[in-house]
């Protein structure tokens, strides 16, 4: 065994001491640990931080629910021929209504931006969709006071509206909002629900939604606007059978040819989350060569220091080796001293990368988790990189003659 | 027979040039013998203590150091001799400079893996035994030459080494400074240890029992005082 376990403090001990003595070389030496290992720390904290933020949204748009579509949420063709395409119709909405076997809700969904107003409360610029009932369960959209759009709703196309949380608020003050009637733009709606807090996606605040009928809407603003169909699969595992049966019918009411491609999107969560975790793959590799290569300096800067310090020490290791201590003993002491000096660059790069990564965050209104895979990563890299950029020069140290070693001045 | 040389012999290689520092030497020293080595400048002292100490190798011979033949044993196994069988007392000191006396001391410790309390209780007894147990704290640039070399005598005798070996202890030392080590080391002879040691000074050498004369890498004479 190289290390007896009784002996292994006693070099931490005598590396302490090398460290102690030479402070600012100390801190030098290791400058380029120290440096690389900030850098990897601050990027891995930044990018777990938003990973949490990033996929606790995405997982908010539904893990079952496919949204047919013009254009797919990513753009990997070329972006004109797209533009060519037909849009989305209420017939086609029918049609999946119909045949979607597998869906356990389908919902058309058109929205527009309107103006809001009550008596003298005015609310420009707010996001009204146009659906039917099915949408509360693909949509999340429960009521928490009143009601969600009914089948009745839909079929006589009331003049009705369900209200986010926060227009009500901002709209009604003290009131009881349900039963009052508000205009969009110029047209009178009926106040039927208001729903519960769901706060923001990315940015958009989902309490500033409204939701009326989405015959009243292609009523009162044309039915000419393309629409999306969502669809929610009546058990999760069969999303990708119900994409191919939703493309099968898409194909055939727009009588695609069987070798041409979809000319229509069928878009999904995972789309978006794929192209994430894409986009931070790419980052973290880039992120690891910039690391690896500061730590291959590191290293070499370690074992440059190392190098001078075994010749100046030559002394020193004749004296050990002349009172018994034996190669597996020099080889210890100056691997260890190597070790150490390498992982207090990387103890103070975790500390720095913590703290410009709470810092980073801190900007997006993010934070930060103390995460144990960070710090392994910070604390096996320098200790690794130590053990490499020490041993040929602790070899080196273990190899000297006694002799030779204690008449060197 | 405590130490046994056959036609012990080490011949330096500097470049084409050979230079033989010792040949074909036969000594036997007995358990507690005092033998001074003495003889002119570049005769072959050192050379003989170093290989006597297990610091160096010969080239030619053999050494028998306790009926066991150094010349074939490894590298870890002549270090586990020099931690436990030698005591070796330098006319330079070698102590470690950022090490304090007692830390010095116990440095031989550490290699036979004596735990820490016992190690210090220890070198404290031996730093007593050379009357410097009030400089224990003390780093060798902060002690006397005569001091440091009593540390560096406590230090070889922490194991109760079979043999201490001095290549010119008192070398660096005025006279007065020299007979105080020299009297350590004849107590240290009366407590029954074996001491060989090198000296130019004859009032030095008097001190021991017997004489071993060198000249050119041969034994001249050999004489009980
Ligand atoms: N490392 C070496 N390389 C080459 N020659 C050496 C080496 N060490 C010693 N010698 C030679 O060996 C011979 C004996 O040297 P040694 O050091 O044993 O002499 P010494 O008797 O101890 O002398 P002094 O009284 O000056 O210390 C000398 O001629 C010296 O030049
Ligand atoms: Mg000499």
């Amino acid at each position: 065994m190289l290390l007896k376990l009784t002996r292994i403090n006693e070099y931490f001990l005598m590396a302490w001491d090398a460290l102690r003595t030479h402070k600012l070389r100390s801190l030098l030496t290791t400058l380029g640990i120290l440096i690389g290992v900030t850098t990897i720390i601050t990027i891995w904290t930044t990018i777990q931080g938003l990973n949490e933020y990033v996929y606790g949204q995405l997982s908010g748009l539904g893990a079952s629910t496919v949204y047919v579509e013009k254009f797919p949420w990513v753009i990997t063709d070329n972006y004109f021929e797209l533009r060519n395409r037909k849009e989305v119709t209420y017939n086609e909405y029918e049609e999946i209504e119909e045949f979607a076997t597998l869906a356990d809700a389908v919902s058309p969904v058109v929205s527009a931006r309107k103006k809001l107003s009550y008596g003298k409360e005015k609310y420009e610029d707010i996001r009204v969709f146009g659906t039917d009932d099915e949408y509360a369960v693909i949509g999340n959209t429960f009521p928490e006071v009143g009601r969600f759009l009914t089948v009745l709703d839909i079929q006589n196309n009331h003049k009705v509206v369900v209200l986010g949380k926060d227009i009500a608020s901002n709209l009604f003050k003290e009131e009881n909002p349900i039963g009052r009637r508000i205009k969009i733009d110029a047209d009178k709606y009926s106040v039927i629900g208001i729903l519960e807090k769901k706060g923001s996606v990315f940015g958009q605040n989902m309490d500033d939604y409204a939701y009326v009928p989405i015959g009243t809407f292609r009523r009162v603003y044309g039915g000419h606007q393309g629409i999306r169909i969502a669809v929610m699969a009546n058990n999760p595992d069969n999303l990708e059978d119900l994409k191919d049966q939703l493309r099968g019918i898409m194909r055939r009411v727009r009588k695609v040819k069987p070798a041409d491609e979809d000319n229509f999107a069928i878009n999904q969560q995972d789309m978006l989350t794929n192209l994430y975790a894409q986009l931070t793959g790419t980052l973290f590799m880039i992120v690891f060569v910039i690391g690896g290569i500061s730590l291959l300096v590191g290293g070499i800067g370690i074992m440059n220091i190392m190098l001078v310090s075994v010749t100046e020490r030559t002394r020193e290791i004749g004296i050990r080796k002349a009172i018994g201590a034996k190669r597996r003993n020099v080889l210890s002491q100056f691997l260890i001293e190597a070790i150490m000096v390498s992982s207090l660059g990387g103890l103070i790069g975790i500390i720095l990368g913590f703290i410009a990564g709470t810092f980073i965050l801190g900007m997006m209104d993010l934070t930060i988790g103390v995460s144990v895979s960070a710090i392994a990563i910070g604390f096996g890299f320098s200790t690794f990189v130590g053990v490499l950029a020490g041993f040929y020069p602790a070899y080196k140290a273990s190899n000297l003659n006694p002799i030779e070693s204690l008449r060197y001045e | 027979m405590l130490i046994e040389i056959k036609d012990l012999s080490k011949t330096y290689i500097l470049g084409e040039i050979e230079v033989p520092a010792l040949k074909e030497t036969n000594i036997n020293i007995e358990k507690n013998e005092y033998v001074s080595i003495m003889g002119p400048s570049g005769s072959g002292k050192s050379t003989l203590m170093n290989i006597l100490g297990c610091l160096d190798v010969p080239t030619g011979g053999d050494y028998i150091l306790n009926n066991q033949n150094v010349s074939s044993l490894t590298d870890d196994q002549l270090a586990e001799i020099r931690n436990k069988e030698i005591g070796f007392v330098f006319q330079t000191f070698n102590l470690l400079p950022r090490a304090d006396a007692l830390h010095n001391v116990e440095l031989p410790l550490i290699y036979n893996g004596t735990p820490r309390i016992k190690r210090r209780e220890m070198a404290r007894e031996a730093l007593e035994k050379v009357g410097l147990a009030d400089r224990a704290d003390h780093k060798p640039n902060e002690l006397s030459g005569g001091q440091r070399q009593r540390v560096a005598i406590a230090r070889a005798l922490i194991n109760k080494p079979s043999i201490i070996l001095a290549d010119e202890p008192t070398g660096n030392l005025d006279s007065k400074t020299g007979e105080e080590i020299m009297k350590i080391f004849s107590d240290l002879h009366a407590a029954g240890h074996t001491i060989i040691l090198v000296t130019h000074e004859e009032y030095i050498a008097n001190h021991s029992k017997r004489t071993i004369r060198l000249l050119d890498g041969y034994v001249q004479s050999d004489t009980m005082n």
